[in-house]
C-alpha cells in the first residue's frame, strides 16, 4: 500500500515538474517497429524533419506488446508531453479510454478513429493511392495477372487491396488479381519468410507485379519478387531504392507530413477528423531515379489523368471501409 | 486444382517444412535424452540473426552458417548448465532462452547495423543459392516423375537436402548405434545408465549440443536461405510448431518428417488459396491458418493415440545419496 502511494506520489511529482518545463511532443510507434522501412519509419522521418527544422526535441517509444499501449500513453501524458501522436489503428480503443483522463493533453491517432474532444483522428485515403499504383500495375503487367499481399487481415489493409484492384481493372479490364493476407495476428507484420512464400505462390499463379501492403513482411515480398525477376510495389514509405529497377513504384502514404503537421501545431492541435486524401497530398505514388526507366510516358500520363480526376471528385474510388465490401475483389 | 498447382504447392511445402524439420529433430534428440527444450524458437532466432549478420559482414554464407550454429550452441550450453548441471527447471530455462534471444538479437542488430533491429539485405554469396540436382533439366518433360524430381526436389538451397539427410541420420544414430542406445536410456532411466558406469551428465550435454547444431541450421536456413536477412521475431512461432510436430511424431525421426511435411503442406495451401471452396461450403483463410494449431490440439487430446514422452524427461538427474 505504501509502495503504491509512493508510486502515485512520484508520478504526480513527475507530472508537475514536467508540466512546468516546455511541452515537447511525443510519438508512439506501433508493433511493426520504428524501422519497418514503411509505415512507422515514415512517422519517424516526419518527426526527425520537424526536429531538424525547428530545433525542437521530442520523445518516442516503440511498442513491444499489446499490453504496453495504455501504460506508454499514460506515462507520456503524465510526463507532460503534448501533443502525443500514436500510429496505428490498434491504439483506438486504448486512446478512447486514456484521452478523457488528460483533458489538457492533445492526442492524435493516425489510421484510427477516436471520438474525444482532445483527439485528432488522422485518416488516409489509402484506396486512392492504391488505385493509382494499381493502374500502373495493370499497365506494366504482361501476363495480365497481378498480386496483392496484405499484412494482418484488417479492414484497413482490405482498403488497400480494394483500391488496388479497382486501379488494375481500370487499366486492364481483363486482368486477374490474386490477393492474399499474411495472417490474422500482429506477427503478420513481421514475417518476411511467409511473405516470400506467398509471393512465390502468386508468381506460380502467373502474377508478374506484386503489391505488398504488409509492413516488415513486405521486405520478403519485394526480395522474392526481385529474385524471381518480376516487379513489385512498395508501400507507405518510398521503397523504390530497395531493389532499384525492380520496384515498379511505391504507394506513398505521407504519414511523415501528418506527424510533422501535428508536431508543428503543438498544444494547439485541432481535434476532430482529418482526412488526408489525394487532394490534400496525403497519398501519392513514387517516381524517382530508381524506377523512372520502368514508367513509360504513356503510363505516367494515364495515372496523372486519373489522379486529377480523383482530386476533382470526378472519379470516386470505392473505399472498403465504407460498407465493408469490395465490388471487384473477394478476400 | 491442376497438376501444376499441386506440384508448386508441394515445392513450397518442402521449403516451409525444412526449418520445422531441423527444429523438430533438434527437440527430438534433446528430449530423447531427457531434457525438455522449449527454447527451440529462441535458438533458431539467435542463429538466424548471427548467420545473417556474419554472412553480411564477411560476404560468405558458410561463415554465416558457422556463426549461427555457434550462437545456437551457446544458448544450448546455457540451457545445459541451467538444467543439467544446476538441475534447474527445464521449462523455465527454455522460456528464458526464448526471451533472451528475442531481446538480444534486436539490441545487437541495432548496435551493429543501426537499421532498427534488422540486418541489411543479403546479396550474392551471402545467401544460399538454389541448387539444381543433376539431371533435373533432362527429366523435366517425363510425365509424373519429371515434375516431381525437377520442380519439387530440385532447385532448393543445400540446407533442404541436409535437412532431409538428417532424418535417416538421426534414426541411425538413435536406434542403431551404442551412443543412441545410451541416449535413449538416459531419457528413460538415467539411474540404470549411471549404474552401468556411463556419465548421465555427459550424454545429456551431448544431446543438448546436437540440438544446438540443428537449431542453428534451422535459423540459418530461415535468414540466409528462405529470406535475405534478419528481421525481428522472424521465426514467428516456428519453434513451437516444431515442438508440436515432434510430439505428434511421438519422438520418432521418420514420423517427425511426416509431421513437418503435413504442417508445411497446410501452410503452403493456406498461402496459395485465400478461401477454399469445398462445393457445399467455403473454408475461410483464417481457418486454414489456424489448422496446424487445431490439429495439434486434436492430436494432443489423444485422438491419434497417446503421445508418451521419454519417462525421465523434464527431471534433472540426481545421484542417490
Amino acid at each position: 500500500m505504501t509502495l503504491h502511494a509512493r508510486l502515485l506520489g512520484a508520478a504526480a511529482f513527475t507530472a508537475l515538474s514536467a508540466g512546468v518545463a516546455a511541452a515537447d511532443p511525443a510519438l508512439v510507434y506501433d508493433l511493426g517497429g520504428k524501422f519497418d522501412k514503411s509505415f512507422n519509419e515514415a512517422a519517424f522521418m516526419g518527426a526527425e524533419r520537424w526536429a531538424a527544422e525547428t530545433g525542437g526535441s521530442y520523445r518516442d517509444i516503440e511498442m513491444q506488446s499489446e499490453a504496453q499501449r495504455e501504460q506508454a500513453l499514460r506515462r507520456l501524458a503524465e510526463a507532460g508531453q503534448n501533443p502525443i501522436v500514436t500510429t496505428g489503428f490498434a491504439f483506438s480503443s486504448v486512446l478512447n479510454e486514456v484521452a478523457p483522463d488528460y483533458p489538457d493533453t492533445k492526442f492524435a491517432i493516425i489510421d484510427g478513429f477516436v471520438e474525444q474532444p482532445n483527439v485528432l483522428s488522422i485518416l488516409f485515403s489509402e484506396h486512392e493511392g492504391s488505385y493509382l499504383v494499381g493502374m500502373l500495375a495493370g499497365m506494366a503487367s504482361e501476363s495480365g495477372t497481378v498480386g496483392f499481399v496484405g499484412g494482418m487481415d484488417i479492414p484497413l489493409i482490405r482498403r488497400f487491396g480494394c483500391g488496388y484492384a479497382q486501379g488494375v481493372l481500370a487499366a486492364n479490364p481483363d486482368a486477374t488479381i490474386v490477393a492474399n493476407m499474411t495472417g490474422t495476428t500482429p506477427s503478420a507484420w513481421n514475417d518476411p519468410v511467409r511473405g516470400g512464400e506467398i509471393t512465390q505462390a502468386q508468381i506460380s499463379q502467373g502474377a508478374d507485379v506484386v503489391y505488398a501492403a504488409a509492413g516488415g513482411t513486405g521486405v520478403g515480398v519485394l526480395q522474392t519478387a526481385a529474385d524471381a525477376g518480376i516487379l513489385s510495389i512498395g508501400v507507405d514509405s518510398n521503397q523504390n531504392y530497395l531493389h532499384p529497377g525492380q520496384v515498379l513504384t511505391s504507394m506513398l502514404k505521407r504519414v511523415d507530413n501528418a506527424v510533422f503537421d501535428a508536431f508543428e501545431a503543438g498544444a494547439d492541435l485541432d481535434s476532430g477528423v482529418l482526412i488526408m486524401d489525394l487532394a490534400a497530398g496525403g497519398v501519392d505514388w513514387a517516381l524517382d531515379e530508381h524506377n523512372e526507366a520502368l514508367i513509360t510516358d504513356e503510363m505516367r500520363e494515364a495515372v496523372e489523368a486519373a489522379a486529377d480526376a480523383i482530386r476533382s471528385g470526378e472519379l470516386v474510388v470505392h473505399s472498403y471501409t465504407d460498407d465493408d465490401s469490395c465490388p471487384v475483389l473477394s478476400f | 486444382m491442376d497438376l501444376i498447382a499441386v506440384v508448386q504447392i508441394l515445392d513450397s511445402t518442402l521449403r516451409l517444412a525444412t526449418p520445422l524439420l531441423f527444429a523438430a529433430l533438434a527437440g527430438l534428440i534433446s528430449e530423447r535424452a531427457g531434457v525438455f527444450d522449449i527454447g527451440l524458437e529462441g535458438k533458431m532466432l539467435a542463429a538466424a540473426f548471427f548467420s545473417a549478420a556474419f554472412a553480411f559482414t564477411t560476404g560468405n554464407v558458410w561463415l554465416g552458417l558457422c556463426a549461427g550454429i555457434i550462437a545456437s550452441m551457446f544458448l544450448s550450453l546455457i540451457h545445459g548448465v541451467a538444467s543439467i548441471t544446476f538441475r534447474g527447471n527445464q521449462l523455465i530455462s527454455g522460456v528464458a532462452i526464448n526471451f533472451l534471444a528475442a531481446g538480444l538479437t534486436v539490441v545487437i542488430a541495432q548496435n551493429w547495423f543501426r537499421q532498427g533491429g534488422r540486418t541489411p539485405t543479403l546479396t550474392g554469396d551471402a545467401r544460399f543459392p538454389r541448387l539444381d540436382l543433376p539431371g533435373a533439366e533432362a527429366v523435366r518433360d517425363v510425365p509424373v516423375l519429371g515434375p516431381f524430381y525437377s520442380v519439387i526436389l530440385s532447385g532448393h538451397s543445400i540446407l533442404v537436402y541436409v535437412g532431409l539427410l538428417c532424418v535417416p541420420l538421426t534414426w541411425y544414430v538413435l536406434f542403431r548405434t551404442r551412443f543412441g542406445l545410451r541416449l535413449r536410456a538416459v531419457g528413460e532411466n538415467p539411474a540404470a545408465v549411471d549404474t552401468a558406469g556411463i556419465s548421465v551428465v555427459g550424454l545429456r550435454y551431448g544431446a543438448v549440443m546436437i540440438c544446438g547444431v540443428l537449431c542453428g541450421l534451422a535459423g540459418a536456413y530461415l535468414a540466409t536461405g528462405l529470406s535475405a536477412g534478419f528481421v525481428k521475431d522472424m521465426t514467428a512461432g516456428r519453434g513451437f510448431i516444431a515442438l508440436a510436430a515432434m510430439i505428434f511424431a511421438k519422438w520418432r525421426p521418420w514420423h517427425a518428417l511426416g509431421a513437418v511435411l503435413l504442417f508445411g503442406l497446410l501452410e503452403a495451401i493456406a498461402n496459395r488459396y485465400q478461401n477454399i471452396d469445398l462445393g457445399f461450403m467455403v473454408l475461410p483463410a483464417q481457418f486454414m491458418q489456424a489448422l496446424p494449431y487445431i490439429l495439434t490440439v486434436v492430436i494432443l487430446a489423444g485422438f491419434v493415440g497417446r503421445a508418451i514422452p521419454p519417462r525421465a524427461g523434464g527431471e534433472p538427474y540426481v545421484k542417490e545419496r
